[in-house]
């Protein structure tokens, strides 16, 4: 048996390797609540309900924090360390517009009798929103600590690794939420 | 040789490095002073995450073996009084019965405690964590803080876990599937109250240390290995515990949010598994739910979980057959092959769990089909074992013992995993004994018996020391003996339609059971023997910790793979230089009458011919 010896190709770091597997691992569960979702709505007594117009609003404000998010990134690899702190924290004010456009869209639905118990589909809407926006909290923890490492004096980092795996990231939560919302409006 | 190591490990390399450039050669390369609580308790060092792992697991598993016996003497003796019981557990077992809360309650710990705490963090979080980097040459993990954080997860979980089983209401009771609606409502028994609520928090933790865990070793198989260690050159050891990996990654978060729905409709009045409910009398407000849906997320972790529990020992039983049968494994990629066709069937046949739960039935015809397919890629690694101690000189050593033991285990088990995968013959056996017998021989005993094997072969690895032989072996032959004991006639029990968890068979309806009492007892009785065993295995393990005869030879066994290269005393770094190149599988045993190539001997150009005129031919 001859193997052939693979030459050492330049592989991806780590880091950004287990960033991927986690972000595999957030799919699995959140393709394990849509299915719930799919199997629940084939249920006689599944009563649907019109989603919050407050939900368009949110997904345009993620839609634009992940591109400052790749602006702030882009800066970064620049070195222009300024314009990589402004970017990073419109992307994280970004992030809790997002998260208080969520809120009132919980409270409109609330207003409106939609409430936690409801129905098995207002249970589901609301825990997987749920869910989405602590993983949007995350992600604003995560900006908030490569923001402040960028702050220290003594220390100058210019390895790219930590903001390159927040903004990958960043933009999962935001393409995750696109293709929640999107699968809301399909299987209402 | 700098260039070689990659980013993760520059950190510990370097420091490894430059201590062995300082102190010129001494192997331990540890000399930046670490105080206890870093060194052994908030450790980032894979090794000593690996052994807090293994000793964890070392204590559940006591506690959930000695479960098991207190609820098969109730089933072997449940006309006796044992007072003892009554001083552990209180009002539980007035008069030295245990309650049927106790009952369940005890059946449902083991069941949760041997599946998720021993054979799922303690097997795969021992393994995976020594032998990952030692066997692949990295100098730690990709992330040693995520792992660190991984074991310290495990660690909350156990405890919020342990800590339900001193409530006043007693731990969760609902069985280790927790299914709805008995796990959903506290009104349905004493367990369901708050013991429910800590079983469940305990494993969202315990998940999330799962997938820290898993999502670690995926990154540090696929990219930390070292130079010439291409994928088709890892010991499948390493090619099991990827898997199992994968496994747990893809399918723990289902459960995760299986029980998210699980805790709300607990606690916050949704209905995802309730509907049409009546306690005492009155309806619940609970409407449109189904259990069927919790049945379904927590199956699709639950079957891959079976194999999370089976591959490593797998594994680790090809590793110690080829070894210590000083012959190649027979059919190195169709064991690959297998193990990947294992793990991918795994995801498509979880509702084989569920064919007397009101399935449709057509959708159970899919199911049937790919259990059945699973029985190819399992006797393709039943025949690549069996081939490759054909001929072999076999040692007998306690870990070949031990898997040997496994293949053995694994045919009986799994055979009658044929018969139940039929859902026609499920039927009838579904929920008897025959199950019982079915899943703990193929997947308790067996994986149980891959993890003795894998400590008693990399005890002198982890600990510089020996295990007792003459210990070991009694404790292979009592307990080998022991599970065939146990649990053959329990097929008897279930094909005469036994039913499994049932306290107590002296209800007139149950009369046709009667005549099994005394083979219960007799099971019972093999328990309590097969499990003193156990503690004379753990009494081995600390003795010879301390006591054991130390070893001598950096090689013990005459092994090719890359943790022999290391010194007997591992150190931070593993390599107190540079980390070895690679050049050959870890099989070269008795090639060419040589008894054993190691994987770091470069193939010389006279082997290389041979080889060209073999693959030629």
């Amino acid at each position: 048996m001859t193997y052939a010896v693979i030459a050492q190709r330049k592989k991806i770091h780590p880091y950004k390797f287990n960033m991927w597997v986690a972000i595999a691992a957030i799919v699995m569960m959140f393709g394990g609540f849509t299915s719930a979702y799919v199997v629940m709505r084939g249920q006689e007594r599944w009563v649907s309900f019109q989603l919050p117009h407050q939900f368009i609003f949110s997904t345009i404000v993620i839609l634009c924090s992940s591109f400052t998010m790749a602006m702030a990134v882009r800066y970064f690899k620049r070195r222009m360390m300024n314009a990589y702190k402004r970017w990073i924290t419109l992307t994280a004010i970004l992030g809790l517009v997002f998260m208080y456009s969520q809120f009132l869209g919980f409270r409109f639905l609330y207003a409106h009798g939609v409430n936690l118990t409801f129905n098995v589909s207002a249970s589901l809407l609301f825990i997987i929103t749920g869910l989405h926006m602590l993983h949007v909290l995350g992600g604003v923890i995560a900006l908030l600590v490569i923001f402040f490492r960028a702050l220290r004096k003594k220390i100058r980092s210019y390895d790219p690794v930590p903001i390159e795996v927040v903004a990958t990231y960043w933009h999962f939560v935001d393409i995750l939420w696109i293709y929640l919302f999107g699968f809301f409006i399909w299987l209402r | 040789m700098s260039s070689e190591v990659h980013f993760g490990q520059v950190q510990g390399a370097q420091q490894a490095v430059a201590a062995v450039a300082i102190h010129d050669g001494d192997h331990h390369a540890h000399h930046h002073h670490q105080s206890f609580i870093t060194k052994y308790i908030f450790s980032q060092d894979h090794k000593i995450i690996s052994r807090q792992f293994l000793i964890t697991g070392m204590i559940w598993a006591i506690i959930g073996g000695f479960f098991s016996v207190i609820f098969r003497l109730q089933l072997g003796f449940p006309d006796k009084s044992f007072p003892f019981l009554e001083t552990i557990f209180g009002h539980w077992a007035a008069g030295g019965h245990i309650s049927p809360e106790l009952y369940y309650q005890l059946v449902t710990m083991h069941g949760t405690i041997m599946i998720f705490f021993v054979l799922t963090a303690g097997l795969s979080g021992t393994f995976s964590n020594f032998l990952i980097p030692l066997q692949l040459g990295a100098r730690d993990m990709a992330s040693p803080f995520l792992n660190m954080l991984s074991y310290w997860f495990f660690f909350v979980a156990s405890i919020i876990m342990l800590s339900s089983l001193f409530i006043q209401t007693g731990p969760s009771e609902a069985g280790w599937t927790a299914y709805p609606p008995l796990s959903a409502l506290r009104e349905a028994s004493e367990g369901s109250k708050l013991g429910m609520d800590l079983w469940l928090i305990s494993m969202a933790v315990f998940v999330v240390s799962q997938l820290l865990a898993g999502l670690n070793y995926i990154s540090t198989i696929l990219n930390m290995r070292t130079k010439g260690m291409s994928m088709t050159r890892m010991p499948l050891t390493i090619w099991a515990l990827f898997f199992t990996a994968v496994l747990g990654v893809l399918s723990f978060p289902v459960l995760l949010s299986g029980f998210i729905l699980l805790l709300f409709d607990r606690n916050l009045g949704t209905s995802f598994y309730l509907s049409d409910i009546y306690i005492a009398g009155h309806a619940l407000p609970n409407q449109g739910g189904s259990p069927i849906l919790y049945e379904h997320l927590f199956w699709f972790l639950g079957h891959p979980e079976v194999y999370i529990v089976m591959l490593p020992g797998m594994g680790i039983t090809s590793d110690m057959l080829a070894t210590h049968s000083r012959k190649p494994i027979f059919g190195y990629l169709a064991m690959v092959g297998s193990l990947f066709a294992i793990a991918s069937l795994s995801f498509l046949v979880w509702a084989h769990h569920m064919f007397v739960s009101g399935m449709n039935p057509f959708l159970g015809a899919f199911f049937v089909l790919f259990t059945l397919l699973i029985a190819v890629p399992s006797s393709v690694k039943v025949f690549n074992w069996l081939a490759t101690l054909w001929r072999g000189n076999v040692q007998f050593t306690v870990p070949n013992l031990f898997a040997i033991g496994f293949v053995s285990l694994f045919i009986s088990g799994g055979l009658t995993g044929i018969w139940l995968g039929n859902s026609a013959l499920d039927l009838h056996l579904h929920d008897t004994y025959f199950v019982i017998a079915h899943f703990h021989l193929v997947m308790g005993i067996a994986a149980f018996f891959g993890m003795f094997a894998g400590v008693y072969h990399w005890f002198p690895k982890m600990f510089g020391r020996f295990m007792n032989n003459t210990l070991g072996y009694i404790h292979f032959w009592v307990t080998f003996v022991g599970a065939y004991l146990m649990f053959w006639p329990m097929h008897y029990e279930g094909l005469a339609g036994m039913p499994r968890r049932y306290y107590e068979y002296s209800a007139d309806a149950l009369a046709v059971y009667h005549r099994f009492q005394h083979l219960n007892e007799f099971i019972s009785v093999i328990a309590i023997i097969v499990f003193a065993v156990q503690i004379l295995f753990v009494f081995n393990f600390f003795y010879s910790i301390f006591k054991g005869r130390p070893v001598k030879d950096p090689n013990p066994w005459k092994a090719n793979t890359l943790e022999w290269t290391t010194p007997i005393h591992v150190g931070h770094g593993n390599w107190p230089g540079e980390i070895p190149e690679v050049h050959r599988w870890p099989y070269d045993y008795s090639k060419n009458g040589i008894d054993f190539i190691p994987q770091t001997v470069p193939v010389s150009p006279a082997e290389e011919e041979v080889q060209e005129s073999i693959t030629t031919r």
